[in-house]
């Protein structure tokens, strides 16, 4: 078996007992990312000096018997929208950061040191994870390995696709209203959004601060375990992040294996209505059936703010902070600059309208006419106090239900250039996913299945906040009645 | 209407830095006098990716100041984003409070020519400063940033428009810099900028129709560097508006032109415009997300008020009530130290061995006396803070030589040598006094052979006094008291030099 092949766990326990090194892990890992690469174009960047380097300490520690960290010598992509100060760029995808080099550590990509994870490099997103499908980057769309005329979802594109192709075991993204989970779906692979406050956002380049969360894909629940282990807790850099001490984080491996008993799984009615793909559908219910053969009872629940309002509530929230966020990227202290202005505002205006790409400018538009004078009361505020019902329609819930389940994405993944005409159409593809970061729940997509077209399609848990011990317990239990981890994509079978 | 009429209506927005260690949201010193963009990093200057961590000293100084203005601290207050585009915001917006700041409805007595003046309170706000831009000072078509101070604490405090006149602005930004001081709050050295004054001036013009006042447009006044500038912006601008509405009194209106904003030029004395109404930000307030909002605990509020120092106005009326004049009471409580240092000096003196009658008889007075006389002289002419002073004259110290020269063992001029000399050489009074031989000879024999020796070696003189010259006795005194080294007790030395002119 190739090392690429193994799960992160498995390559982890290969390395302490040194039947490789983590320096051969580190070449196999960037030999997949050569093999692979010009096809499914999943990076920004590639470090593979940066990852020898590492890679050869590691291994010095294992040899010496020195203690290593969760992750020592596994190899693992990180979203691009993360800080590195590693003298890679962190471009987020967009013009505006072209080249731009961080002077400081994210707080995950500290904790990946840590643990002895070894970044390869940085992979490819929707420009500042704006975008459902990876098309929206300065650098060009990243390919889904199900299907190289796809998207891979996004706007975590590149981190999904990296994992999927097996490029990597592990990697990081963000999710801010389904940028996880739904590339996750729509490549096959596992990914989570734990609950807001859950891993710090300190050095995660900013989109919607109070929707945005780091975590974890990989190939199989127990290697999104492992790295949510590596990267969770507290951060007094990030006022929003929960301390130890009031949210100790727990070892998710350690109960993995247990299954949820009773499991009550609340099905809203919403999430399977108009829009839902059949062929999503039908997977889906197979799904539902395997955890009611293992004891498990469905009953509808219902979330009446969390369909028909998320995407608009979702729109106003996510536009107006990113409306804010993005007003330092203007061409002053760092970035793109234009080259001619005639004088200080022109600058800013030639910057910001070369810098940035159209879904950027749209939704930093919409962002910036819901919070002028006039129109917040009516828009921002508005879209505050639905949130609140959001979140209350989940409290509900969750006092007759154990999860929430249902599918990830309405659709598998769809051609490239399909929905780039129309943003709508685009937003409606997070219509499962937004509600969940509004609520500031956690949520999970897990592999269930193939389309008849042989797409992948995920089935999103959602539990309530800082539940994600018993969110990957529950997805393991489906996991472990199924094979579809075991599949490897089509680009993967014709390279090897 | 007449000009008579036309009443002045002022607010004061004040800015001021709070005097942490830190910055607002990060760990960088708060530092004045060093290179620019030294004192910074990834989150004051608004990299990607950066967050803000309140700093909790911040939040204590601001509830503080909010207190002692007898302000109501709500129990939520969160933090908004102000946002404008300018090169010395590297975020391009501020972190301040909009909607729900800590502190509410307060006031400050401020004392005038005319009286006392209460001036309400509206708010009082934290948030963060910004840079400094420099234009055109290196000869090129570009501008430089310094980003040092952007992230350093500020509080701002806005007034109602309680105050009516150029004097009581300034007087009331005085109160104010003074108990800011007092508290610790802030230093306020308004030419570092750690103190700014924005007047809002109007004019009332009566009533409308509706009952309801009318004014003339809003003026707030900007670039004010000293309280002396407030003052002559303030009364500048009263009569700028008096002329305008007096020349169109149906056009100049706060109806029809707002409020606008303008700078102050102090060579010329004259204000100019700097913003109007149409060009007015719209600066698109929102809840700060990275940040969660203060709610503070009752008990902890309780707990800071019930542990503010005394106040000024307080301080004044207690020293009123020990029997000091007005005048004396508000020189000495102008500033906290000072006026802990009198509290300390009027508790030491009485702790003194032996200190007989004139301790209860006029002890408060001498205290003050030596206070306002040296103490503030030594400060003046050694250019030092009372801070420094205390740590090498404490009051215990001072007490001692007070204790020697009203008890008669050295006079009053050699006091005055001993104390300067116990600030330049950091030495107690009795040591310096021991070490010169100083003690008073009080012995009237001793005296006697003195006075003998200075009238035998002026016959001249001894001659001029009694032939009329009054003047010549005081000559013969200084001869007298030269011949005892400065050591005699000046009253023996004159009763003795009397008897001996006049036998």
């Amino acid at each position: 078996m190739a090392i690429t092949d193994l799960t992160a766990r498995e390559m982890r326990d290969a390395l302490r007992r040194r039947e490789f090194s983590a320096s051969e892990a580190a070449e196999a890992s960037l030999a997949a990312i050569a093999r692979l690469e010009p096809q499914v174009k999943a990076f920004l960047s590639l470090d593979g000096d940066g990852a020898r380097r590492r890679a050869a300490e590691i291994d010095k520690r294992l040899a010496a018997g020195d203690s290593v960290g969760l992750l020592a010598g596994v190899p693992v992509a990180v979203k691009d929208n993360m800080c590195t100060a590693d003298g890679q760029p962190t471009t987020c995808a967009s013009r505006i950061l072209q080249g731009w080099k961080a002077p400081y550590n994210a707080h995950v990509v500290e904790r990946l040191a840590a643990e002895g994870a070894v970044i390869v490099g940085k992979t490819n997103l929707d420009e500042f994870a704006m975008g459902s499908s990876t098309e929206n980057s300065a650098y060009g769309a990243t390919r889904n390995p199900w299907a190289l005329d796809r998207v891979p979802g996004g706007s975590s594109g590149g981190s999904a696709a990296a994992v999927a192709a097996r490029m990597v075991p592990l990697a990081l993204g963000s999710d801010t209203g389904g940028s996880i989970r739904q590339p996750a779906a729509l490549c096959g692979v596992v990914g989570m959004k734990p609950t807001y406050g859950r891993v710090s956002r300190y050095g995660l380049v900013a989109f919607a601060s109070s929707l945005d969360q780091i975590g974890p894909f990989g190939r199989t629940v127990a290697d999104a375990a492992l790295l949510l282990q590596a990267v969770a807790g507290e951060d007094t850099r990030d006022s929003t992040c929960v301390s130890d001490k009031d949210r100790p984080v727990p070892d998710y491996l350690a109960s993995l294996e247990e299954p949820v008993r009773p499991l009550r799984i609340g099905l809203p009615k919403e999430f399977f209505g108009k829009g839902l793909d059949p062929g999503v559908e039908k997977v889906v219910r197979d799904a539902l059936a395997v955890y009611e053969r293992l004891g498990a009872k469905l009953a509808e629940v219902s979330l009446p703010h969390s369909t028909e309002y998320a995407i608009a509530t979702y729109y106003i929230v996510a536009t107006s902070e990113a409306s804010s966020n993005l007003a330092r990227y203007d061409g002053v202290h760092y970035g793109y600059r234009s080259p001619d202005h005639s004088d200080m505002i022109d600058m800013y205006m030639r910057s910001r309208a070369g810098g940035f790409g159209d879904e950027v400018k749209r939704r930093i538009m919409l962002g910036t006419y819901a919070l002028s004078a006039g129109y917040y009361d009516a828009y921002y505020k508005k879209a505050l106090q639905v949130r609140r019902l959001i979140r209350r329609d989940f409290e509900e819930a969750f006092k007759t239900v154990d999860c929430i389940m249902g599918p990830t994405s309405p659709t598998a993944a769809f051609r490239m250039g399909e929905k780039t005409a129309d943003p709508l159409a685009m937003y409606l593809s997070d219509v499962f996913t937004v509600s969940c970061n509004l609520a500031a729940i956690a949520g999970l997509s897990v592999p269930c299945g193939f389309t008849g077209d042989g797409l992948p399609v995920g089935l999103q848990v959602l539990s309530d906040v800082f539940t994600e011990d018993r969110l990957l317990r529950i997805a393991r239990m489906y996991e472990r009645e199924v094979q579809w981890a075991a599949r490897r994509p089509p680009v993967c079978e014709a390279a090897s | 209407m007449s000009a008579a009429d036309l009443v002045p209506t002022i607010g004061l927005e004040v800015h001021l830095h709070l005097a942490t260690r830190t910055k607002l949201f990060c760990g960088c010193k708060v530092q004045y006098d060093v290179r620019p963009n030294s004192s910074v990093c990834p989150v004051c200057l608004g990299m990607p990716g950066v967050l803000p961590v309140m700093n909790a000293k911040a939040v204590e100084l601001a509830v503080r100041m909010a207190l002692a203005l007898g302000c109501t601290i709500p129990d939520l207050a969160k933090w908004d984003r102000k946002h404008y585009y300018y090169p010395d915001l590297p975020k391009n917006y501020q972190i301040s409070e909009y909607d729900q700041p800590l502190g509410v409805g307060g006031h400050l007595d401020v004392e005038t020519s005319t009286g006392a003046v209460r001036v309400g309170i509206t708010r009082v706000h934290l948030e963060e400063d910004a840079g400094k831009l420099m234009h055109d000072e290196h000869g090129g078509n570009f501008s430089v940033v310094d980003l040092n101070r952007t992230g350093t604490p500020l509080l701002e405090i806005v007034s109602e428009p309680d105050i009516h006149s150029a004097e009581e602005a300034r007087a009331y930004a005085e109160a104010l810099r003074q108990l800011v001081v007092y508290l610790g709050v802030g230093d306020c050295h308004l030419q570092l900028g750690q103190m700014r004054c924005e007047p809002n001036v109007s004019l009332r013009i009566g009533t409308g129709p509706d009952g309801k006042p009318r004014y003339t447009p809003i003026s707030e006044l900007k670039n004010l560097n000293s309280f002396r500038s407030v003052e002559r912006a303030v009364a500048f601008e009263i009569a700028r508006h008096r002329q305008e509405y007096l020349a169109d009194p149906a056009a100049y209106t706060l109806e029809n032109l707002g409020k606008e904003t303008r700078g102050w030029n102090d060579d010329e004395g004259a204000s100019f415009l700097q913003r109007s109404k149409e060009e007015a930000h719209d600066y698109r307030y929102c809840p700060d997300p990275d940040l969660v909002p203060f709610v503070p605990d009752r008990k902890w509020v309780d707990q800071m008020r019930a542990t503010l120092p005394e106040l000024p106005a307080q301080r004044v009326a207690r020293y009123v009530a020990m029997g000091l004049s007005g005048e004396i009471a508000r020189e000495l409580a102008a500033e906290n130290l000072i006026g802990q240092y009198y509290d300390d000096l009027t508790r030491a003196v009485p702790r003194l061995k032996s200190s007989g009658d004139w301790v209860s008889k006029r002890g408060n007075k001498v205290c003050h006396d030596w206070i306002l006389q040296h103490v503030r002289r030594i400060l003046n002419e050694q250019k030092t803070d009372m801070g420094t002073f205390r740590s090498v004259v404490p009051a215990e110290r001072l007490a001692e030589l007070i204790q020697l020269v009203e008890e008669g063992r050295i006079n009053r001029n050699t006091g005055v040598e001993v104390f300067n000399e116990m600030f330049a050489a950091n030495k107690p009074a009795l040591k310096i006094v021991e070490e010169r031989g100083l003690v008073q000879v009080a012995d009237t024999g001793a005296i006697e052979a003195f006075v003998d020796q200075a009238l035998a070696a002026n016959a001249r003189t001894v001659e001029d006094y009694k032939s009329g010259k009054k003047a010549a006795f005081g000559r013969l005194m200084g001869e007298a008291m030269k011949a005892s080294g400065g050591k005699a007790n000046p009253q023996l030395v004159k009763e003795i030099l009397l008897k001996k002119l006049g036998g």
